[in-house]
């Protein structure tokens, strides 16, 4: 088990290196024309000569990125270029407002996906084919749209929801609840269809197996075999599949976040990216794999830990 | 919004050639919802090269007086927050939308279906570098690498679908990749690479024709994604403001939501519909493909035809030195059917009727499908869906098993009725431990606690030749063989003394060595415990050793039954002597081991 958690780590390492590698040499490989581009076009060659050298960008870019990773080794992800203000502080401030999103709407998903998936599974006919064509459009609709017509709708039209703001948990609990309710909605109706396809299909292949047979036969009820051992098994793929609607979260809450005005990594990335702030987009890629990379090794242990032959191996 | 890639529900790519021969679109065309869609495609795609000929006014041009005009006059659908004409840029965003997404999933395409058939074809290094490489693009939500992109590369929507192709480009690769190292080790691609055909050729002829299907189908699916996401960057105000997008109008409205909130409708039913379209496009192709395939996928072992003929069951006089016996099952008239999805039904067990009396061993022999399995399941009433008893009767000790409430039969399932499966590996669940299984049913049958269940499993494990039996209880079924796995399925059988155990073909998946022990142990505890055993079996060898008396089955119906010691001596139906031949001419030169032989070399055929 040690063992296993360890190559995973190493693996995570790996990836996140190379990542960090191509982001850095994607960003920084301009040198120069970046400070033309902070400065625009009306600034001298002298002014953008004498920024580029402020910034470090006219050093050569192998010792910009050796420079970079060994103080980042140190927790220090550098300094934004436009307001100043320290790489990690910018985004350790707003990453706390993103996960809330997108850690509610994972538990949402979770739920809702695994009632419905059971729901067509186990039920058949047109509850089946209504809970696939559902989730066939859900799938389809971008998040944004739905982020847009819940605004218009309860909060706009119905008055239900302030339409747009965030209100910190630590000012006012309920605010908070409902603050992050319709973005929350939003986000989850695309991976709550693509997660209840998931269970659906796992469930039904699960059900097929021979062992249902041989456990109904030791005089199991079917429920019972199918709430206790399909169910467990079939946790294993859905859960995958969690984990892939969680990255596409992430990044939906990017677009959400704008159109419920909520002060998340969306709008700092979205800021950092219009204005050319390099350095707060790279620590925004940075933090996003480091976090991807994480989900992945605890989805990698529950693995584990629902399927023993992952345990093994 | 989210980049789940629809990948994992294609139809299996053997299915697919076949289909892809026939034309994909006629059969396309026969589903509504598949020519709704195409149809709305195709009026977008029309609107868009017509935009300049319908377009009312230039879309880039803005009137100060006409900001936010409501509908109707000179602007139809009204003007944005600059004045332009909403019609107008609706009608010009098209083009670039759909430029945008072609160009995602063209690029996605070259390179994924490249390197797929590299990887694929040709394996090795490259096959694992590739694969390494696109779970490194799913590492990162596809929004934040094109954030990053856009920084450097400005906001050119055709560059952003460019990188953002690279990024959907795994989805093609491992379809492609699949496809392909599928086909590597089909014999005919060898046979062609011996008659001198160049892999090229190879690659043309029988890779890309199995992957064009499923290709289109995941085509589909990514430009939807990536108007999605093309939209929503625009949306973002990230795109290039020069140019109508559909994002970046629905960015105007956005902003004038409080003062024109009908403005956000045009530019979302337009993202939003085209979005859909191609979900329901893709949908529908692949529902095209795996209707033409289903009934062939649908059919199961076992489950052939029955020609309905009413020759006479050929019956044996019970010999009159057999003390006469209690009757424990009686199966009367038994018919069995399933349901196809052209609403006929498959008869696939006709008119069975047997007997099996207290302690008794009785033998239900045939070839693979001729439906002694499908009359276990049905006496157990657990046949497999769509599957039903369609007449007859099943007398168990004074009911009838046919007619009970399923709650009823479960009572009797464990208790009364056991079971042990062909396959021992695939009848554990694999995600318990062999002790939960164990235990779970007995306390259920015999509502003991979990420490008296326990002490019992165990027992139950010693006494069925498990050498170790609390490692075994602790073990998950992946960490025993096949043989202990047969053992511990035949120990969850007895756990509740059953009066009847139904057999199918315990020993045909067994090692040869295994199978004599097997048989043992089975001959034991039916003494010990006194059951009666109905024993389904394609092998003479387990009926000589073990039976009583024997029926013997062809295309769903009893041909001959009668004690064994008879059958084996005067066998009478033709059927039941050409059995006899085939294991007789085999078993003659290599003596008794050759019985067990025949039946591991004929193993894995189901009935």
């Amino acid at each position: 088990m040690l063992r296993f958690v360890v190559r995973r780590l190493l693996a995570g390492v790996v990836l996140i290196a190379v990542i960090v590698a191509l982001t850095f040499f994607l960003l920084y490989a301009r040198g120069g024309d970046i400070a033309r581009r902070l400065l625009g076009q009306q600034a001298t060659e002298e002014t953008v000569r004498a920024r580029a050298s402020e910034l470090g960008l006219d050093r050569p870019i192998l010792t910009q990125f050796g420079d970079w990773v060994s103080s980042a080794l140190q927790g220090d992800l550098g300094t934004s270029w436009l307001s100043a203000q320290p790489v990690g502080e910018a985004i350790a401030s707003r990453l706390a407002v993103t996960l809330s999103l997108v850690i509610g709407a994972t538990m949402v998903t979770a739920v809702v996906a695994v009632v419905l998936g059971v729901l067509a599974a186990r039920r058949g006919g047109w509850v089946d084919r209504l809970v696939q064509f559902v989730s066939v459009l859900g799938v389809a609709i971008p998040g944004f749209l739905v982020a847009i017509g819940l605004v218009l709708l309860l909060a706009i039209e119905f008055g239900w929801f302030a339409p747009t703001g965030y209100t910190r948990f630590s000012d006012s609990p309920g605010g908070w609840i409902s603050s992050i309710t319709l973005p929350v909605i939003a986000l989850s109706i695309g991976s709550i269809a693509g997660v209840a396809q998931q269970v659906r299909g796992s469930i039904l292949d699960a059900q097929r197996q021979d062992w249902v047979r041989t456990l109904r036969s030791r005089g199991l009820s079917e429920s019972r075999v199918v709430y206790e051992h399909v169910l467990r098994n079939a946790a294993g793929p859905a859960l995958s599949v969690l984990a892939v609607q969680f990255v596409g979260l992430l990044g939906g809450a990017v677009i959400v976040e704008q159109v419920f005005a909520i002060p998340g990594l969306g709008q700092v990335a979205v800021g950092a990216t219009s204005r050319g702030d390099i350095p707060l987009v790279m620590g925004l890629v940075v933090i996003t794999a480091v976090i991807v990379i994480l989900l992945n090794l605890v989805v990698d242990l529950l693995q584990g830990w629902l399927n023993p032959k992952v345990r093994q191996t | 919004m989210t980049t789940q890639l629809p990948v994992g529900d294609l139809a299996p790519v053997a299915t697919l050639e076949r289909a892809a021969r026939t034309s994909l679109l006629r059969r396309l065309l026969r589903n509504p919802t598949g020519v709704t869609a195409l149809a709305f495609l195709l009026l977008v795609a029309l609107a868009a090269v017509l935009a300049p000929v319908l377009a009312p006014h230039d879309p880039n041009t803005a009137a100060a007086l006409d900001v936010l005009a409501p509908p109707g006059g000179a602007h139809p659908l009204g003007a944005d927050g600059s004045g332009r004409d909403i019609l107008s840029r609706l009608l010009y965003a098209s083009r670039l939308s759909l430029a945008g997404a072609l160009t995602a999933v063209v690029v996605a395409a070259l390179l994924g279906v490249v390197s797929g058939l590299v990887a694929g074809y040709y394996g090795g290094r490259f096959e694992s570098a590739s694969s390494w490489v696109s779970s490194l693009f799913m590492a990162l939500p596809a929004i934040v690498v094109l954030l990053a992109a856009r920084t450097v590369l400005g906001p050119s929507i055709f560059i952003a679908m460019t990188v953002f192709g690279v990024l959907l480009s795994p989805a093609f690769y491992r379809v492609v990749s699949s496809a392909a190292g599928a086909v590597r080790h089909e014999l005919y691609v060898d046979a062609a690479r011996v008659s001198g055909l160049g892999d090229g050729r190879i690659i043309g002829r029988h890779v890309l024709t199995v992957v064009r299907a499923p290709a289109i189908i995941l085509g589909a699916g990514l430009g939807g994604i990536a108007i999605a996401i093309q939209a929503g960057l625009d949306f973002l105000g990230l795109g290039d403001p020069t140019k109508p997008t559909w994002g970046g109008m629905l960015n105007d409205a956005f902003a004038n939501i409080y003062r024109a909130p009908l403005q956000v409708l045009w530019p979302s039913l337009a993202i939003g519909l085209t979005c859909i379209a191609l979900a329901l496009l893709g949908n529908a192709l692949r529902d095209a493909l795996e209707r033409s395939t289903g009934p062939r996928r649908r059919r199961r072992g076992g489950q052939a035809s029955v020609e309905v003929r009413s020759a006479p069951v050929m019956t044996h006089d019970e010999s009159s030195a057999a003390a006469p016996r209690e009757d424990l099952l009686t199966v009367d008239g038994l018919s069995v059917g399933y349901d196809r999805p052209d609403g006929g039904v498959t008869t696939v067990v006709e008119d069975v009727s047997l007997t099996i009396s207290r302690g008794e061993v009785h033998g239900l022999i045939g070839e693979s499908g001729s439906g002694k399995t499908q009359t276990a399941f049905a006496i157990l009433r657990l046949l497999a869906p769509g599957g039903r008893i369609l007449s007859g009767a099943i007398e168990f000790e004074g009911s009838d098993l046919a007619a009970l409430s399923e709650k009823e039969m479960t009572a009797v399932r464990g208790r009364r009725i056991a079971y042990i499966p062909q396959e021992p590996m695939s009848n554990l669940d694999p995600s318990f431990t062999i002790g939960h299984q164990l235990v779970e049913p007995i306390r259920v049958a015999l509502g003991i606690g979990r420490a008296e269940a326990k002490e019992k499993a165990l027992a139950l494990l010693g006494r069925v030749g498990i050498p170790d039996p609390a490692r075994t209880y602790a073990a998950y079924p992946h960490q025993i063989s096949g043989g202990m796995a047969q053992r511990v399925l035949i120990a969850g059988a007895v756990s509740c003394e059953p009066d009847l155990l139904i057999a199918d073909e315990p020993t045909t998946a067994l090692d040869v060595t295994v199978q004599a022990e097997v048989l043992d142990l089975l001959r034991d505890l039916q003494g010990e415990l006194g059951m009666g055993v109905l024993l389904v079996t394609h092998n003479f060898g387990v009926v000589a050793d073990l039976c009583d008396r024997v029926s013997v089955m062809r295309s769903g119906r009893i041909v001959e039954t009668g004690p064994a010691r008879e059958i084996f001596a005067d066998p009478r139906h033709e059927y039941t002597r050409s059995l006899f031949d085939a294991i007789l001419e085999d078993a003659a030169p290599r003596g008794p081991l050759a019985l067990a032989r025949t039946a591991t070399e004929t193993q894995g055929a189901p009935s």
